[in-house]
């Protein structure tokens, strides 16, 4: 009898994503954007999702924290399958850090605001001591601690909604292209730090990107989608070899060399 | 220069504020030929507001001051707003940063480009519908009649800024200023965009500033690149020979990005000199 492996030791993959398929609207305008996508991320593993735009990437980020909401197939977070309305705890293990900075912060709240928020949603209790520890943890410091967005720059807010995924101390970062919006000055700084909380608290990231050199600096492995399929899954140093089998992927890897 | 298209001496940018007069352009000199010409720097470096100044599309309190812009021996900064409107778009067109701001969100795609086209021909609807479609496809969009019927919204930003260069290239300007319009795509579409812009400056003789934040990017596609700091030209190079390029600045920027070829376990962080900000500006022009 042969026994499934993921049985023995339960907790072992942080996530499984199963055959999932992600779709919008109806009828004629129905577009399926992610057409049976399987992959699985290991515990404190760094896994890297690249695509051109309209692969499906952002949207198996959408579908996994329940942005996006028409979906089939299986998502399990540390063995807990995933239903169609996340609970509360689901939002304690997986949190997500947008693309625009610009635009993920709200404009009349200040970054006090924000992480104090988060953290009263979360159920904490000693929150200003955890706003001064997240502010130091993400390198801004107290004095950002009253400013408003506006007074902040791109890699700045950046490190607040980074500040504010971390806030209820999840197990699971979900980055959606982190530093596209960023100067590749300020995406070196931002990059670095995550590496950095990475090996602090040992969390796990999937991570989307467009750029490949940003994905082989961070990750241990990629999926490489297009038209909503994944059509490889390889590690960085296959790729780095040029051993990408799929012609897709040998397409974008010589685009980017 | 013979032949130079466009001649920019001494063009500053400035902003009132409570704090005094803050210069976002200080004194760039550049000539623009049959040619694709890229400035680089960082977000706030004035690159933007460069191209901007150009077209004259600063607004008040914004002061632009140049000793000559000159477009074929005519001076744009001397020109009156109503000239000047038949420059816009006609002669030399813009392609923006964010396509989510240059589209009309509560108009489809497919009015606006019809919109866009029918302003510059004398053409039917029918036909404005048909060329709207090529354009579309000239600029590698899958379904075009499903992007004709859908709102800026429903587009993804690569998308978006494709719909926007298609809309640009329908008057056939003479010089093209694309502001960062590949840094919402990826790799393979960035390409076939850069293709596009290409062979319109090869074939019509076009002229093309490209402003980006990309050197890797730029040093692979243009001819001649202007690296700004701070509203300065900081360095003229070649784009061939970007890679040695000598200013501390420039090699900063080089070395924070990571490489798929050569692994490192942590980027370099640019350390910026305060010296960069007060040194004069380079002047670009032939």
């Amino acid at each position: 009898m042969v026994r499934c492996p993921k049985r023995e030791c339960p907790i072992v993959n942080m996530l499984e994503i199963d055959n999932l398929n992600v779709w919008f609207g109806k009828h004629r305008d129905r577009v399926d954007a992610v057409k049976g996508a399987s992959f699985i991320i290991g515990q404190g593993e760094s896994f890297g999702l690249v695509g051109e735009s309209g692969s499906g990437k952002s949207t198996i980020l959408r579908a996994i924290t329940g942005l996006a909401p028409l979906w089939s197939g299986r998502m399990i977070v540390e063995g807990q399958p995933l239903d169609h309305q996340r609970r509360k705890t689901f939002f304690k293990t997986v949190q997500m850090v947008f693309q625009d900075p610009y635009a993920s912060l709200h404009p009349r709240h200040s970054v006090d605001q924000v992480l104090g928020e988060t953290l009263h949603l979360h159920g904490f209790s000693d929150i200003d001591a955890r706003v001064v520890k997240l502010l130091d943890d993400v390198g801004l410091g107290q004095k950002f601690r009253f400013r408003y967005p506006h007074q902040l720059s791109g890699g700045q807010r950046q490190r607040v909604a980074i500040a504010r995924a971390l806030a209820p101390e999840p197990h699971l970062l979900l980055l959606d292209e982190p530093t596209s919006a960023l100067d590749v000055s300020v995406q070196a700084e931002i990059l670095n730090l995550l590496a950095d909380l990475r090996a602090s608290r040992g969390l796990t990231y999937l991570m989307v990107s467009h750029d490949l050199s940003v994905v082989g600096h961070m990750c241990d492995r990629l999926a490489v989608m297009k038209d909503g399929e994944i059509v490889e899954v390889l590690t960085v140093d296959a790729l780095r070899a040029t051993k990408a089998s799929h012609p897709y992927s040998q397409h974008l890897l010589e685009a980017s060399l | 220069m013979m032949g130079a298209l466009l001649d920019v001496e001494n063009l500053w940018v400035k902003f009132p504020s409570r704090n005094g007069v803050f210069d976002a352009v200080r004194g760039v000199s550049f000539t623009l030929g049959r040619e694709r010409l890229g400035i680089v720097g960082e977000s706030g470096s004035g690159k933007s507001m460069t191209g901007r100044a150009i077209l004259r599309l600063i607004r008040p309190p914004g002061i632009v001051e140049a000793d000559q812009i000159s477009l074929d021996g005519v001076d744009l900064i001397k020109l009156l707003e109503k000239d000047m409107r038949a420059v816009r778009g006609q002669r030399i067109s813009m392609v923006m940063q964010d396509p989510k701001f240059s589209l009309n969100p509560v108009t489809t795609i497919g009015n606006q480009i019809i919109e866009a086209y029918r302003l510059h021909n004398n053409a039917s609807k029918a036909q404005a519908y048909q060329k709207s479609l090529e354009m579309l496809e000239a600029v590698s969009i899958r379904n075009p009649e499903r992007v004709m019927r859908a709102y800026p919204h429903e587009m993804s930003g690569g998308m978006g800024q494709r719909i926007m260069i298609a809309m640009m290239l329908i008057p056939n300007p003479e010089i093209l200023i694309a502001d960062e319009p590949t840094s919402a795509l990826d790799v393979s579409v960035q390409r076939q965009v850069l293709d596009i812009m290409d062979k319109l400056v090869k074939e019509r003789g076009m002229g093309l500033i490209f402003i980006s934040h990309d050197l890797n990017l730029v040093a692979d596609f243009c001819d001649r690149v202007l690296i700004m700091y701070a509203g300065r030209i900081v360095e003229v190079c070649d784009a061939d020979k970007l890679h040695e390029a000598q200013h501390p600045y420039t090699r900063g920027l080089l070395n924070s990005l990571p490489r798929l070829d050569m692994p490192r376990e942590r980027l370099e962080v640019l350390q910026r000199d305060p010296e960069w900000s007060v040194a004069p500006s380079v002047s670009a022009r032939l």
